[in-house]
């Protein structure tokens, strides 16, 4: 045991960023690649990746922006659209056109002017429903956010908390973007009266409370309407064992807000030539198929394939509600504010 | 003159082989504990170089946050009370009863205690939440009440009352008592005046033990309260880690500090005053088999609320993690997915075994030397009040300490963002404290009368020390070290924080898990939930067995 300790003290000698010969990585706990993958690079580029999970999303780029004058890696991967401004306006990013950019449809591109983030992968939030439920109910699942104040659907939908959770964000942002600053506050209140509700987290809202995954069925969850990913379907059909024909939930297409994430070079960092070159593979061919699979995300590349399990299984919703990061800047807070007084109290 | 000269020189040794025996605990103290905090607090305060103290009043006047001070105050009196209220007649039938099974089930009733949060609120949730125990039975749901946090945290610290008043009570002379019912007073009155008075201080300490606990609860209240309850450190960790508004962390971090320090000078105050001379004898002597229907109905009271509130919830884990054929689950853990964690889970219980086992070797080593140092007759005040301060990082809220980390350790001397051991220096933070309050009093409890022979018969301080102190205090130096190694065990707050991805805990892979959809997933988590609650209750049965018949201190 104590080897093992010794040993793994002394591999960090070598893993600082300052080693031109090691690229670091800093992300949240969703980073996910096929080793293969991660090794091809390492071969062709002659860098050693070495990866630093820190937190969740919002934890993760809070970290990175306190400790920016003496960063923990050279590339930061994971800030989504909801929160790059903070990440932008910090000084998070110094620029870097990544090799490849052209190839990123133009609507997940941000920041065009200075190019301080790079777009990797895209995913939507969107209600997911319980198809054996709907089926025992002869009721048609709900399509669209209007169909979810409607009485039928009346005390069915879990969702996230909008200050702590970014589906449950996503979710707030996506009726903002679909009624307007005037409108979504009279949305929510009839949703509310429709009575949806709140708890803290994905993890709550999906595992404990939602019918249809999983963990929500052992948990004997009760609401067959929940705020989840596009992905999550394929996901419960790739984790189950056996493997079921069909995906046990579905998804309600027209409740979908598009996530974008973004990867960029930080700020001081020590290897600088192997970021970029990391940024480069990010959007390369191989990695961007390779991604669907293991952080459940779409690519942004144009002609990437998708694994045949999201094609069947979860298809990118067609028409997604979208938000400019800028507006999204310029709201989030005071949002997120009027919703926590109209919604939780 | 020759004598004043003796007792200068004495008296300048003795100071220096004090400034020794603290110097470390200080050090350590001072570089993991009140240097990241004090850097995270300035770093929310001082805006341009400028202190913002004018933050302090603005947030106090926002009706949110004095909402949340009355709630995180209103929940912890109202927990301590039903766990006092639930756990003392526990305490009673644990020192006083001689029943089979009764050390497994000491080990048992400890578990909770030691397991993190993250896996104590879904055990809790199946329940008391939809399709758990009581909702089966009669229908009953807790899961969206302030019910469901008050009872786990009944769950959560009934081990700290047993533990804390029934050690002494178990060590409390029964003929002092039956001496006044044979003097004509009745049992209540013999109760009352006799033992009552005895227990009092440790029955305080327990109560404000619990009281911290529960004020500073981070993952019964974010789990089980949903997003309409929040205590103080839940917002702690909401403004900090989701808001990013650090002015308002720092606001609340120092409001927690003032708090968290009352609570710990009321608490060092009762227990100089437990240490006050009773009249102890060895526990073993103290317990009988139950006599008569009311013993028994009490015994059996107990132990069904014991089943009931404390085993239940571990019981529906175990079932969990045993949903898939063949232990499916258990099996799905050695394989290695490169997704999560690039390593396979099970790596996660050796991480989590070595991890702890380093965290306990510095907990024992700064803790067992604050300990000694304390004991010294000579200790000063500076020394004794380091006394309340070592306890201090279990009210400070894990989120502030990481996130201090993250912005002190990263430079030479103390460059240690990337190491491993930044995990066992955090989870020993949460140990020293146990190690202390295990150690300091059996430790005061050696007679220095055997000391100072030893001293006068020319043997050095460390030989004393050697000769006459440890001897006495080797099983409780165990005790510690093992309570130290299941609490490390358990530590979640601050290792999900500073956990490298390829070394995650086994509590820090439970939650990687849970958040991830599909049932393999799921059924991993329960499993090595299960693995963890396992190891957690061997450490603790061994330690039981350590305990009979010793005196040992708070735990």
């Amino acid at each position: 045991m104590v080897g093992t300790l010794a040993a793994c003290g002394s591999s960090d000698g070598g893993q600082g960023s300052g080693d031109s010969k090691t690229v670091t990585l800093v992300s949240h706990d969703s980073w996910a690649a096929s080793k293969g993958v991660i090794a091809a690079f390492e071969k062709q580029s002659g860098y050693k990746v070495n990866v630093l999970k820190d937190g969740d999303a919002g934890q993760a780029v809070n970290k990175a922006i306190l400790t920016k004058d003496n960063p923990q890696g050279d590339v930061f991967f994971g800030v989504d659209n909801t929160l790059l401004s903070r990440a932008l306006d910090n000084g998070l990013f110094q620029p870097y056109e990544a090799k490849g950019s052209e190839q990123i449809k133009a609507e997940y591109r941000a920041d065009r002017d200075q190019h301080r983030v790079t777009p990797v992968d895209t995913g939507d939030i969107c209600v997911n429903y319980d198809k054996k439920y709907f089926a025992d109910h002869k009721l048609e699942p709900p399509k669209s956010f209007d169909d979810l104040v409607e009485p039928q659907y009346k005390n069915l939908l879990v969702t996230e908390n909008a200050s702590a959770s970014s589906p449950g964000l996503g979710f707030l942002l996506g009726t903002a973007a679909k009624y307007g600053d005037d409108g979504w506050e009279s949305y929510w209140k009839k949703l509310k009266a429709n009575g949806v509700k709140v708890v803290d987290g994905w993890e709550q809202a999906y595992n404990e409370e939602f019918s249809g995954s999983a963990g929500g069925k052992k948990a004997k969850g009760e609401r067959p309407l929940v705020v989840s990913y596009a992905s999550s379907p394929p996901a419960e059909v790739i984790f189950a064992d056996p493997k079921p024909d069909a995906a046990p939930t579905g998804v309600a297409e027209g409740t979908c807000f598009r996530q974008v994430e973004y990867a960029g070079l930080l700020s001081n960092a020590k290897n600088t030539k192997g970021g970029k070159a990391f940024l480069d593979f990010l959007l390369s061919k191989k990695f961007q198929e390779d991604m669907p699979l293991n952080m459940f995300v779409y690519p942004v590349r144009e002609g990437a394939q998708v694994p045949p399990e999201f094609v069947k299984f979860g298809p990118q919703a067609k028409d997604p509600e979208t938000l400019d990061p800028a507006k999204i800047a310029d709201h989030r807070d005071q949002w997120v504010k009027s919703w926590t007084s109209l919604v939780l109290k | 003159m020759d004598l004043t000269r003796t007792e200068v020189t004495g008296r300048t040794r003795g100071a220096a082989a004090r400034f020794g025996l603290i110097a470390l605990p200080v050090a350590f103290f001072a570089a993991f504990f009140a240097y990241p905090v004090a850097a995270i607090v300035a770093r929310g305060l001082k805006i341009d170089g400028a202190w913002q103290f004018g933050r302090i009043g603005e947030v106090l006047a926002q009706s949110d946050v004095r909402h949340v001070l009355w709630f995180t105050t209103w929940q912890a009196l109202v927990s301590t009370a039903l766990t006092l209220l639930i756990a003392l007649p526990g305490a009673y039938v644990f020192a006083r009863f001689d029943f089979r099974g009764k050390q497994v089930l000491r080990a048992a009733v400890t578990v909770p205690f030691v397991l993190p949060t993250v896996v104590v609120g879904t055990a809790f949730l199946a329940l008391v939440g939809r399709g758990g125990l009581l909702d089966e039975l009669w229908g009953v749901r807790l899961d969206t009440t302030v019910w469901a946090i008050l009872l786990a945290h009944v769950f959560f610290n009934y081990a700290v009352v047993v533990r804390t008043v029934g050690g002494l009570w178990a060590q409390l002379d029964p003929r002092q008592e039956e001496a006044a019912r044979m003097l004509g007073a009745s049992p209540l009155k013999a109760w009352r005046q006799v033992t009552l008075p005895a227990l009092a201080p440790a029955v305080a300490a327990a109560a404000l033990m619990v009281f911290l606990f529960t004020f500073t609860s981070f993952g019964v209240v974010q789990i089980l309260g949903g997003p309409t309850f929040s205590t103080l450190e839940v917002e702690i960790y909401r403004q900090t880690s989701e808001i990013f508004d650090l002015s308002t962390a720092a606001v609340l971090t120092l409001i927690q500090f003032v708090a968290v320090g009352a609570i710990l000078v009321l608490h060092a105050w009762t227990v100089r005053r437990r240490e006050t001379a009773l009249r102890l004898v060895d526990a073993s002597v103290t317990a009988r088999r139950p006599r008569g229907a009311g013993q028994w109905a009490l015994l059996g009271g107990v132990l069904l609320t014991v089943v009931v509130l404390l085993l239940l919830p571990l019981a529906v884990l175990v079932q969990r993690s045993l949903d898939a054929p063949g232990f499916g689950y258990y099996r799905a853990l050695t394989r290695e997915d490169g997704g999560i964690f690039l390593v396979a889970p099970i790596e996660a219980i050796r991480n989590s075994l070595e991890y702890a086992l380093a965290a306990t070797v510095i907990a024992v080593v700064i803790g067992g030397l604050a300990a000694v140092a304390l004991t010294r007759r000579d200790a000063g005040r500076f020394v004794r009040g380091f006394d309340a301060l070592l306890m201090l990082p279990l009210g400070v809220s894990a989120v502030t300490v990481g996130f201090g980390f993250l912005i002190t350790l990263d430079e030479p001397p103390l460059d240690l963002r990337a190491s491993w051991i930044l995990v066992p220096l955090a989870q020993a933070l949460v140990g020293v404290p146990f190690v202390v309050r295990t150690m300091l009093p059996v430790l005061r409890a050696v007679d220095v009368r055997l000391r100072e022979a030893a001293s006068v018969l020319g043997a050095s301080p460390w030989r004393v020390w050697r000769e006459v102190d440890l001897p006495m205090v080797r099983r409780a130096l165990l005790i510690a070290a093992g309570f130290a190694f299941a609490v490390s065990l358990g530590e979640f707050g601050a290792t999900v924080f500073i956990a490298r991805p390829d070394n995650p805990t086994l509590p820090v892979a439970v939650a990687r898990l849970l958040g991830r959809p599909g049932e393999l997933n799921y059924g991993q988590a329960m499993a090595l939930s299960t693995i963890l609650m396992v190891v957690c209750a061997v450490a603790l049965l061994v330690l039981e067995r350590l305990r009979i018949a010793d005196r040992t201190g708070e735990f």
